[in-house]
């Protein structure tokens, strides 16, 4: 089953997906962290009123957040479940 | 948590007191209400696996956003300003690595608890026993964290300044826990949870809304104001802070810079360990329920640490300062203080009987974890061979539950008005090194074996241990646990930034220095249940 090509491609297609994704957001969010604690004046360089470059990279961490929230969500529902389903049932199926 | 502050409580405690008492009240009736069928193990443990997404992504929030990331964060936002913000990112973003990682896989893969999972293509026994290990020691911290916590909490909201007043109110906190955990089992934790997230976040929200018309709306006033009012404070060392910019916090030297990376990166990568997080995913029917209980989970965490961040600003530019840090609980009376000023002793009542719930609900969550590691992994799996019945599982996780409940009265008791905010950190330094990279592995790497996940939660687990026992959080610093001695040689009071790394890397060196090829034919097994959640999902139709 492990070999078969339609588990393959999902593997495949997981992975592909997760792991860029996962290491862009840890090295955006260890970006934030790093300017947090030693960029302090560029952080605090004003954009606009009372908000600085800081708060907006700060809620910047909440958008993206968001974000992949809402692209992982489509791309599992419409990549991964169907293929997901389609080996369950075959395999279910067959046993019985 | 400072006890001692001189100030007296504003509000008026019977208020508070009696809409706790109401609290209470409608959740012991829904408890026993959901309590109907908890015989089977299924049905204690995971609440018969019968929560939606939504449902079960609302009692995360609820098991996840303790008091000290309501009254601690907002509290740090009034007071230190940006630094306050910061903290609260790691712990949103580090939902992703639950979403995207760990939580679809874990649910198809496991059926009771963490060491499930581990266990599944490993040598049983001695890796169920590293996992409950971990799992205990994590819940035991964050437990003992959540209750010496509690005592600050009585001291600010109920007026109650004694110690034995205190001891008192530790001890009915850890009963009511104990009888939601004996009666409700999972599904009734888990409703409390819910009831408590909702609240929680209405009530943050409400506030967030009347701060904003104090301001017009306007986000930058609210900013502005309060940068004022900390320039014009008198309390020393706060008016030179810039609150609009990092640094106030964290800023002073290199090693307080470093200790700062050093703790977010354990609460980026604590989450997704924390076992109490990872049960909840049991709680749910299939895979893609978990996905959403996920969703749910961060848009709610988001949403409410965005409410955060506006009262955060908004005590520090209509309470001050000066008036938070005078006050009994000192940082984490900028809430309470800012609900007072923003609708009288009613808000103050709402505001301080959801700070309550919030340690009932979460230590709830914690006892029923830790209890279901102790019965399904340790007295189960490890001492009597898997030879034993459900119910009777289900018998000594009540027993635990019990002994737990008793020993965290008394820790907790102990522990009042020591500084034990460290424990907190402590509990996701613990959880990000002794049971992420096991996870990470045995979901990914197919070559990982039973030596690699021994040394990697072993490690990961001894190596926090010994840093923070010779950190600045134990001795040697002012706000130490213990100040009057010094043994500490590791300067950072957060050891993540070295036993994170070290728990990964021995996690490799371990599986690659061992011949153990691991049992094919389970590792094909898991891969394809991981994924697909055969096996996972039929088992439940029935």
């Amino acid at each position: 089953m492990q070999a078969r090509p339609e588990f393959v491609e999902l593997k495949r297609r997981l992975r592909r997906f997760v792991f860029p994704m996962t290491a862009f957001f840890l090295i955006w969010y260890a970006t934030y962290v790093v300017l947090g604690a030693f960029a302090h004046d560029f952080m605090a360089t004003p954009v606009f009123g009372n908000v600085n470059v800081g708060l907006l990279i700060g809620l910047g961490q909440f958008f993206t957040t968001f974000a992949i929230t809402g692209i992982y969500v489509r791309f599992a529902n419409r990549e991964l479940d169907p293929r997901a389903a389609a080996i369950r049932e075959e395999l279910e199926g067959r046993v019985k | 948590m400072t006890l001692y502050a001189a100030d007296s409580t504003v509000g008026n405690p019977a208020a508070n007191i009696g809409i706790f008492a109401l609290f209470v009240v409608i959740t012991m009736i829904v408890v026993i209400r959901a309590s109907k069928k908890n015989a089977t193990a299924d049905e204690f443990f995971t609440g018969g696996r019968s929560f939606s997404g939504p449902q079960n992504g609302i009692a995360i929030a609820g098991d996840y956003l303790s008091a000290a990331s309501f009254l601690g964060i907002a509290g740090a936002i009034a007071v230190y300003g940006y630094d306050g913000f910061l903290y609260s990112i790691g712990f949103l973003v580090a939902w992703l690595v639950a979403l995207l990682l760990v939580a679809e896989l874990l649910r198809n893969t496991g059926r009771f608890t963490m060491a499930d999972v581990l266990s599944f293509r490993l040598k049983q026994r001695p890796v169920r026993v590293a996992a409950a290990t971990s799992t205990l020691t994590v819940s035991l911290f964050y437990l003992l964290a959540q209750m010496a916590g509690a005592g600050g909490l009585v001291a600010l909201l109920l007026d109650i300044k004694s110690k034995s007043g205190q001891s008192v109110v530790i001890a009915v906190v850890g009963v009511l826990m104990i009888v939601y955990v004996l009666v409700g089992g999972m599904k009734g934790t888990t409703w409390v949870q819910i009831i408590k997230a909702v609240l929680l976040i209405l009530g943050a929200g409400l506030m967030t809304v009347m701060v904003l018309a104090k301001f017009g709306l306007n986000f930058s006033e609210i900013l502005g104001s309060a940068q004022s009012m900390i320039s014009s404070a008198t309390t020393e060392g706060v008016a030179k802070r810039d609150v609009l910019a990092p640094g106030a916090q964290y800023g002073g030297s290199l090693t307080s810079q470093i200790n700062f990376i050093s703790l977010a990166l354990a609460l980026v990568l604590g989450t997704a360990g924390l076992p109490h997080v990872l049960m909840r995913f049991y709680t749910v029917p299939t895979a893609k329920e978990a996905r959403r209980s996920v969703v749910w989970a961060i848009v709610l965490i988001g949403a409410f640490y965005l409410f955060t961040l506006v009262l955060g600003y908004g005590a520090a530019a209509l309470v001050g300062p000066d008036k938070i840090l005078a006050a009994a609980g000192g940082v984490n009376s900028a809430a309470p203080l800012l609900a007072f000023e923003l609708g009288g002793v009613v808000l103050l009542g709402v505001i301080s009987a959801v700070a309550f719930a919030t340690i009932l609900a979460v230590v709830a969550g914690l006892t029923i974890t830790a209890s279901a590691s102790f019965a399904h992994d340790i007295y189960a799996s490890v001492l009597k061979n898997d030879k034993v019945t459900e119910a009777e599982q289900v018998k000594v996780s009540r027993i635990t539950a019990v002994v737990l409940g008793v020993l965290a009265i008394g820790l907790g008791i102990l522990a009042n008005g020591q500084n034990v905010a460290f424990l907190v950190a402590l509990a996701f330094a613990v959880a990000a090194a002794a049971n992420l990279p096991t996870i990470i592995y045995s979901l990914y790497w197919t070559r990982f074996n039973t030596r690699g996940a021994l040394w990697s939660m072993y490690g990961g687990l001894i190596s926090t241990l010994i840093l923070i026992i010779f950190s600045p959080a134990v001795s040697g610093a002012k706000t130490a646990m213990i100040p009057s001695v010094d043994f500490a040689f590791f300067p950072l009071a957060n050891p993540g930034i070295v036993s994170i790394p070290l728990a990964f890397i021995l996690g490799i060196v371990g599986t690659l220095s061992s011949s153990d090829p691991g049992n094919l034919e389970k590792n094909a097994e898991m891969e394809v249940r991981s994924l697909t959640g055969i096996g996972a999902e039929k088992a439940i139709a029935h």
